[in-house]
This record gives C-alpha cells, structure tokens and sequence, in this order.
C-alpha cells in the first residue's frame, strides 16, 4: 500500500485527525449540497423588513444588511475560501518543497544563493506585500489572488525542507542507495522527498490555516474576494457597522474562519504522526 | 583464480588546518580474487571505512581521493569514472553492506520496495518480477516466512533481520564484490554468527569476493582468507589468515592480539597498547606506530615500506629485515 495513504488512513483512527477530517469533510459537503436546501445567497426575500434579523428558525444565523440569508453566505464563502486556501497552499507547498530540496541537496552556491533570496523574502511582511501587488486591480481576479498568495507563501517551507534534507542526506539509506547505483532523481523523489513529508504536511496544514486567515484579512480590506461573491472576510467587513445590533453578521464567518483553521491544523497534526511510522 | 579487485596507492585526504590536507588513508594497496575474503582489520580512526567508502567514490565532503592511485575492477578503473558510468559500477559491480541496520533501511518503504530498488537500478526488468527477484533474495538470505517480510517496513524487523535485508539488498543486482563494513558491529552475538553464516554461503554459492571491514580478530578467524592490519591510514601487516594468527610479526598487530584475552594457555594479564591512535594530523614522521611501539629503534625515524616476511606475509616494520625467514 502506498505509504502516504496509509498515513492518512491511521491519521483518521487518530481522534484528532478524525475530528479535524470531520469537520473539513463536513463544510466540503455542505458547499456541494448547499443549494438544495438553502436560498440563495444574493436572494433578498424582503428587502424592505427582513435585514437584520437575528438567528430563527428561518434563517438560522440571521440575515445580514441586505437581508441576505447568513448561513448561506457562510457556506458559499467557504467554497471560495477552501478553494484558494488549497489551491494557494498546493503552489507554495510544491515551491517550497522544490527550493528546499534544491538547496539542501546541491547545497553549495546553489543553496547560499536560494536561501539568501529567501532571507531577502521573509523580512517583507506578507500582507504589506500582498496589499503592494493587489492594489494594481481594481477588480481583483480570483486567479490573481491564488497565484499571488501561493507565491508569497513558500519561504518558511523552503527552510524546513532544507533543514530536513540536510538531515536526511545524512542518514545511512541515503548513502546506502548511493552505494547501491540508484540514480539521482530516485534518491531525491524515494528518499529525501518522502522523509520529509513530515514538516511539509505540518506545513501545508498550518498553510491552510494561514491562507485562510491572509485571505480573509485581505477581504476584510477589500483587496480580496470581491463582492458580491460571499467571502468569509468579506462578511465581517460588511458586518462592522452593525457589529452591536446585529452580532451574527460578524460571529458566524468568524466561527467558520476559526473552525476551519483549528480543524485543518488537527488533521495535519495527525498526519504527521502517521506519516512517520516509527510514531512520534 | 581471476582477480576481480585491485586498489593501488589509494589516498583519501582532507582540507586540516593552514591550507595543507591529511591524508587519512595513506597509500592503501590490495587486491582481492574471485570468491576470496579479504579482512581489513583496524581500530576506529585507522582509514578502514574510508577505504571501503573510497571503493565506491563515496568518500564524505570535503574528503577527496588524491589522484596518483587506482580503483581496479577488470580494465575499468573507478577513479576515472563519473555520473552514468560510476552509478552503473555502484551496486552492479561492488555491493556495499554498512554498519548499522537501524538506520541503513529507508523508514517509509516496505523491505520489499528497498530490495526492488536495487533490481530495477540496474536490471531491465518489471515490478513484478522485481519482486518476484526480491522474494528470492529475501530466502537466499534466510529470511523466515519471506513473503509475509516483502511488505514489512524496517520498524517492524529485528536487528539481525534488518542486516539480512541489506545483504539481500546489496546482493539485489548480484555484484561480484561485497563490501561488509563492520557488519555485525550493531549486532548480538548470537546473531553475529548467523550474519557471518549467511555472508560465507554467499560467497561459496555465488563465487563473490569478499571485503569484510572489521575491528574484530575473532571473526576474522577461520573466515577470512587474508587478513590485513590497518594503522594510521596504511596497511601494516598482510598475511593469509593462518601465518597471521600463527606469527603475528608487526608490534601493532601482536599487541592487538595481546589485548584479545585468550581461551587456552595460561592466564596472563591483558597487555593493552599504550596511547591511542593520533588523528591524521598528529602522525609522527617515519613509522607512525613508533611513538607506541615497544620495539622502536633508530631506523623508525624513516618509514619503513611493505617489506616480505614470507612470500605471502609482509609487514610495514624494519624488523622485517632481521626476522625474514
């Protein structure tokens, strides 16, 4: 059986990994499903009486300012958030992994030169370099906002996956599949990549985690998602001026940001001490 | 008998100090025939591993091989190798067995994946019958219940079932060379024998040679064809097994002899060397043994070369010289 999925099977008979799993499969469920049984997010059903209304059997988060339907808008703006938070982390994830077994495995001029550019790379803050790009659009196209978050999001990985790979180059199977002919590309893919899954998974999960909150952070200023598509950042934005009368506009994407975070970091948790059969 | 080894003048040296480098392996010369055992018997800082990592140009950065040697397999010599060419000697030609099978084995394989690596680096063959080739390996070994052993990864192996599986795994692309260094070092005694069994019926049933790099006497007895005594980074003294263990002649083999206690013969206290061996930047002009050495005179002030005992038996000693036969 494959190695990776047999970690992420004993990951999910780990409590964490389960309830983390859970929760994400859960929310992934919801926004396929969603539009059987929940209005439609941008539907106004009373413009005039039904804004703000708190939490009822009706509307079970309440509605917002335009008398949209919360809950609604939650899991629709999951759907978005989830998308970029993988799709972001996916191309981070890969570019750090890339960068990092580059410079480990070369090492030399090569590793001083990529890690040098790295060091350059993480005295910018993220957002203030997000916030610099994303002000060239007006209207900022989702693509945009995954390729740019991906691009910033690979520098910290890139260090671990450097560290691990110095470790591991290390280690006597490395060398005993050198002494053993197999060729380059097999020791870099089956021995280096593997071994170093480890912190790449803790990476990608806590990327997840991360992405989300940037994402939201970002829609929160208005340089993310951009209305009326629903987004989790967005909505508390929106939520700000009714904050005191009408909580649940800010409470319910807050909850979702939180939730979504915890659980992605829980799994990921789990995954790591899968991924390591010698069970850490 | 074909001889399918010969290291010549084989010089490791590493980057010291004031721009100079030391040589940690310092003129090793060997050669090694088709089925024989070759034991290269050593304390640890001697260069024995070196020597055998050099074999396979995997001598750890900033270590190089001086060039002036050679690496002899048929009329390839692996000095002058690079990329394609070296890969295709490593494993195919010389099989490499390392110290500790604890952490020689890839945690997040299966046996039978690290087996199947080595088949399929250098045989054209399918998955399939890479592992059917892996099973086989896996018995030729002595590997209890092997089919159910393909799919268990190292953790769930003893010791002495991890160094089987490397030995199957260096065995994987059947070299004509096996490289053991200090194979059963990590291992219980018991076991120790069971590997040292196992390493023997290779070498009858497949005609392979054999480097076995230890700094155990006792299991060079009664193994090993010839045995040759490393100190400081050369070879001090080389004999068949038995005119070894019959006349050890170089003070530093008997006083690695001296320090093994005896079975038989009257109880006698254990005479250790004095001192230990200095590191490569530390060895004395001329002999390097002499500052140790009980018999030391004037003449070791200049280093003495490989000089015959006996036709076969050769010491690196000027006392050669009044204790020929």
């Amino acid at each position: 059986m494959n190695p990776l999925l047999a970690a992420v099977r004993t990951a999910i008979r780990d409590p964490r990994g389960r309830a983390g799993l859970a929760f994400l499969a859960i929310l992934a469920l919801l926004t396929l499903v969603a539009p059987i049984f929940l209005p439609d997010p941008a539907a106004q059903p009373d413009p005039l009486g039904a804004s703000n209304l708190p939490p009822s059997l009706m509307h079970l988060f309440g509605t917002d300012a335009l008398s949209r339907d919360v809950l609604s808008r939650v899991v629709w703006g999951a759907r978005v958030s989830l998308a970029i938070a993988l799709l972001a982390v996916a191309l981070s994830i890969s570019l750090g992994a890339l960068v990092g077994i580059a410079a480990g495995y070369f090492g030399g001029a090569v590793d001083s030169a990529l890690m040098r550019l790295v060091d350059g790379a993480l005295a910018v803050p993220r957002l203030f370099l997000l916030l610099l790009v994303l002000a060239v659009w007006e209207q900022i196209p989702v693509a945009m906002l995954v390729l740019f978050i991906g691009v910033t999001g690979w520098f910290g990985t890139s260090r671990l996956v450097r560290a691990e790979v110095l470790r591991i180059r290390e280690e006597s199977y490395v060398r005993a599949a050198e002494a053993l002919g197999a060729p380059r590309r097999r020791i870099i893919f089956r021995h280096l990549l593997p071994n170093a899954l480890g912190p790449l998974l803790v990476a990608a999960t806590l990327g997840v985690g991360d992405v989300i909150l940037v994402e939201a952070g970002l829609s929160f200023l208005g340089l993310g998602v951009q209305p009326p598509t629903p987004s989790w950042g967005g909505m508390i934005l929106d939520a700000k001026s009714v904050l005191v009368t009408a909580p649940w506009n800010a409470i319910f994407p807050g909850l979702a940001i939180l939730g979504t975070v915890i659980a992605a970091n829980l799994f990921g948790d789990a995954l790591r001490d899968a991924v390591d059969p010698r069970g850490a | 008998m074909s001889r399918v080894l010969e290291v010549e003048n084989l010089r490791v040296s590493f980057p010291a100090e004031g721009g100079h480098r030391v040589h940690a392996v310092d003129g090793v010369s060997f050669t090694l025939d088709r089925g024989e055992m070759l034991a290269l018997v050593g304390e640890s800082g001697c260069g024995k591993s070196l020597t055998s990592l050099a074999l396979l140009r995997l001598v750890p950065g900033p270590g190089r091989i001086d060039p002036g040697g050679a690496i002899r397999l048929g009329d390839i010599d692996v000095l002058h190798l690079e990329g394609e060419p070296l890969r295709r000697i490593r494993g195919k030609r010389i099989g490499m067995i390392f110290q500790d099978p604890m952490t020689s084995l890839n945690p997040v394989f299966t046996v039978g994946d690290q087996i199947s690596e080595g088949v399929r680096a250098h045989l054209p063959v399918s998955k399939r019958e890479a592992r059917d080739r892996a099973l086989h390996l896996l018995q030729e070994v002595g590997i209890p219940d092997p089919v159910a052993r393909l799919d268990a990864y190292p953790h769930q192996l003893s010791g002495g079932m991890r160094q089987r599986v490397m030995i199957a795994i260096a065995l994987s692309a059947e070299p004509e060379i096996l490289v053991a260094d200090e194979p059963t070092t990590a291992l219980d005694v018991t076991v120790q024998a069971q590997i040292l069994e196992v390493l023997d019926r290779l070498r009858a049933s497949h005609g392979m040679a054999v480097l076995l790099i230890t700094h155990d006497l006792g299991i060079v007895a009664g193994r090993a064809d010839r045995v040759a005594v490393m100190y400081a980074g050369q070879i001090v003294e080389e004999a068949p097994t038995p005119a070894l263990f019959a006349r050890p002649s170089h003070p530093y083999t008997q006083g690695l002899f001296a320090s093994v206690p005896r079975l038989h013969g009257p109880v006698e206290r254990l005479k250790p060397i004095g001192g230990s061996v200095p590191p490569p930047s530390a060895w004395p002009s001329g002999c390097r043994f002499r500052p140790r050495c009980p018999k030391a005179f004037d003449k070791c002030g200049a280093m003495p070369p490989l000089l015959p005992l006996e036709p076969a038996h050769r010491m690196r000693c000027w006392l050669a010289e009044t204790e020929r036969s």
